[in-house]
């Protein structure tokens, strides 16, 4: 299990919001410090994946339940 | 690697036509694009430091979904601009969609180069004192300097 070391909580916000959010909480991390998403936007596990690809910072796992999405996303 | 280059030019002025420029370059933004918009005709109203002032209209606008179904003539009547528009305005506050304001904010954040077309500032008369502060003024050669040297480049 990914231990995080800050969380954001993106749920009822809808796209771009919930990358957007992440984009700037990501900036208030160190290198190797790990974001954690809770979502509820069902575009977000596309966006997500692409967001992590593109900008280099590792998404470390992501999972569903009851509707909501969780991701893990490691500073680069 | 290089940073990418989005460059937008931006000519609606309704609220529905307002969002995408404003989402793609934000988005843009956020995974590291270098993002420039120019602002022409239309385009301008959202460059207005107000934007409680953008419509949507049903008129003329078939694939606009309504609550009821409408005759086109329904659709001049006084008020249903104004109410389409709050409709849309409420919607999207309940689907968690960002404000135009909001959305524009966070393009300002993250360094989106905006400009206006200087040739349509002067058509339509506007006061650039009514614009967001940190715009520049600039006409098409100002835009390709930009646009020539982007990866992507979207008319809206």
């Amino acid at each position: 299990m990914v231990q995080e070391d800050q969380v954001l909580d993106a749920r009822g916000l809808n796209c771009p919001l919930p990358i957007l959010r992440t984009k700037k909480a990501l900036g208030e991390l160190t290198s190797g410090q790990v974001l954690k998403i809770v979502a509820t936007d069902p575009g977000a596990v596309k966006d997500f994946e692409a967001f992590s690809k593109q900008t280099k910072n590792p998404l470390l796992e992501h999972a569903e339940a009851a509707g909501e999405f969780v991701f893990f996303i490691q500073k680069a | 690697m290089d940073e990418k280059k989005l460059a937008i030019v931006a000519t609606k002025g309704t609220l529905d036509w307002g969002y995408p420029p404003f989402i793609l370059a934000s988005t843009a933004a956020a995974l590291g694009y270098s993002v420039e918009i120019f602002f022409t005709f239309y385009g301008l109203q959202l460059l207005k430091k107000d934007l409680s002032h953008l419509r949507v209209s049903p008129l003329g606008n078939p694939a606009m979904p309504m609550p009821v179904p409408m005759p086109t003539l329904m659709m001049v009547l006084p008020g249903m601009e104004g109410m389409a528009t709050s409709m849309m305005k409420s919607k999207m506050k309940a689907k968690g969609v960002a404000s135009l304001d909001e959305l524009r904010e966070l393009c300002v954040e993250a360094e989106v180069r905006m400009i206006a077309c200087q040739m349509t500032v002067d058509l339509f008369e506007f006061d650039t004192a009514d614009f967001i502060d940190g715009i520049e003024l600039g006409g098409a050669a100002a835009f390709f300097e930009f646009a020539g040297e982007s990866d992507i480049t979207l008319f809206i």
